[in-house]
């Protein structure tokens, strides 16, 4: 096995890329992120590990625009990401210029997926160690879209997922739970589903919400504090619920 | 022939352009906007070789909205001035764009300001400018009635006597203008002045 992982464009006599499989784990070791899709509003959360004190916290930004209708959340390697979310911030004003319309969600993510597929197909090179979410709106039709990319090239549409750390758990969540929502509902599943892995409370959450008029709005510290109160509050009363044998079926 | 004129009022540039689209003898459309929004406080208005004026304030246009995403600010107006001119410059010598343009813009701790850029990367900030021969009316007229920090009234009072003058005094004069201000509320399009109304109402 030791032999097939050195040079990527070399498979493994059972088929595997080991090197794509690799970077995948990078992914899993990265910060929780997630991202539903409701009818008019799309949430990014992802997780913050917790800060260094003398950290400017406000330069680490996780959850980013390419465009003023498309923006990006990624776990895995930060600084690859920056490479790649440069190029494709690029590619989106580029096909403004050439063909003066904004990209499709499709489009820029087709790119990005492609441009992880070139680095595990060339010699000398390593495959980028991150996966995207992506989300935008559609800019004919104003359809709310949620896409993801890996390590491997890939891409395909979703209505709400997750990748990075624990992963497996709010995806398991978001299956069990996952229902239509707009608005605010969109944005109480997505923090639902991120404080199944994620410590409670708003200095450990940061959430982006995109909506066609308004674009990405991150949502501050307090905004967040009160949403968590909320789902608790919900919770509980939930619980309490449960608990009372007295409830007519 | 085109005219492009512009000039800094009391908190607020603006760019005045004729909107005629002309191939030799014959006039394409009249209601060609040339003076482009770079973002949401800067106006670009260029005159020129028609290709060349759509694809470079395309190009600076895209530049200057990449440069905002990469780094969540957007560009100050001198420096937007600036990369114009050093983009002119670069291709002067290998293959020049032939577009004369007048950048206006506000930021907030400068207040408003114009620069005048040439199809050989002059630049040059300024009160008020003109490219074309409009410009030799048009510049006359601003040099007997400008004065510093003019109000919105004098000013449209003013670009309305520049137009008059290129109006009547030039043999080929352009029928149609576009006048577009930016202050500290943005850069949007203030008026048109038609002498020439096409058959269809809205402007490209």
């Amino acid at each position: 096995m030791a032999r097939y992982d050195r040079a990527i464009t070399v498979f493994s006599p059972d088929g595997h890329l080991f090197q794509v499989e690799y970077a995948l784990e990078a992914v899993r070791k990265g910060n929780a992120t997630v991202g539903v899709r409701g009818t008019d509003t799309i949430v990014l959360g992802v997780e913050k590990k917790s800060t260094p004190k003398l950290q400017d916290s406000r330069s680490v930004r996780k959850i980013v625009s390419l465009d003023t209708h498309i923006a990006l959340a990624c776990a895995g390697l930060k600084a690859d990401a920056r490479v790649l979310i440069n190029r494709a911030r690029i590619e989106c004003q580029s096909h403004r210029l050439t063909v003066e319309d904004p990209v499709t969600v499709e489009y820029i993510t087709r790119y990005i997926a492609g441009l992880q597929q070139k680095y595990t197909q060339s010699g000398g090179v390593r495959p980028f160690g991150l996966s995207t979410l992506i989300v935008g709106f559609d800019p004919y039709t104003g359809v709310p879209a949620l896409y993801q990319t890996d390590p491997s090239g890939t891409f395909s549409a979703w209505k709400a997922n997750a990748t990075g750390r624990n992963s497996n758990s709010m995806r398991e969540f978001l299956e069990k739970n996952y229902k239509e929502t707009s608005g605010q509902e969109t944005v109480k599943l997505a923090i639902r589903a991120l404080l199944e892995v994620v410590e409670s409370g708003g200095k450990n959450i940061e959430i982006a919400v995109m909506t066609k008029e308004r674009g990405l709005r991150q949502l501050d510290e307090a905004e967040i504090d009160a949403i968590v109160a909320e789902i608790e509050a919900e919770k509980a009363a939930a619980e309490a619920a449960k608990k009372t044998p007295s409830k007519d079926t | 022939m085109e005219c492009v004129f512009g000039l800094v009022g009391d908190g607020f540039a603006l760019v005045a352009a004729d909107t005629s689209a002309v191939h030799s003898i014959l006039v394409h459309k009249s209601n060609e906007d040339k003076v482009m929004l770079l973002d949401s406080h800067k106006l670009l208005g260029a005159s020129g070789e028609a290709g060349d004026r759509a694809q470079f304030t395309e190009y600076i246009q895209k530049n200057v909205h990449l440069y905002e995403f990469r780094n969540g600010i957007p560009l100050t107006t001198a420096a937007v001035a600036n990369f114009t001119r050093g983009e002119l410059a670069v291709a002067l010598r290998k293959n020049p764009y032939f577009v004369n343009i007048l950048l206006a813009g506000y930021d907030k701790d400068v207040g408003p300001s114009l620069y005048y850029i040439d199809y050989i990367a002059t630049l040059h900030k300024v009160d008020k400018g003109a490219f074309g021969y409009g410009s030799y009316f048009a510049l006359s007229m601003m040099d007997r009635h400008y004065h510093s920090r003019m109000s919105l009234e004098e000013a449209i009072n003013l670009v309305d006597k520049c137009i008059m003058e290129i109006r009547s005094r030039l043999v080929v004069a352009p029928p149609n203008f576009v006048i577009k201000i930016v202050d500290k509320d943005g850069a949007r399009e203030y008026a048109w002045r038609e002498s020439i109304k096409d058959a269809e109402v809205s402007a490209a």
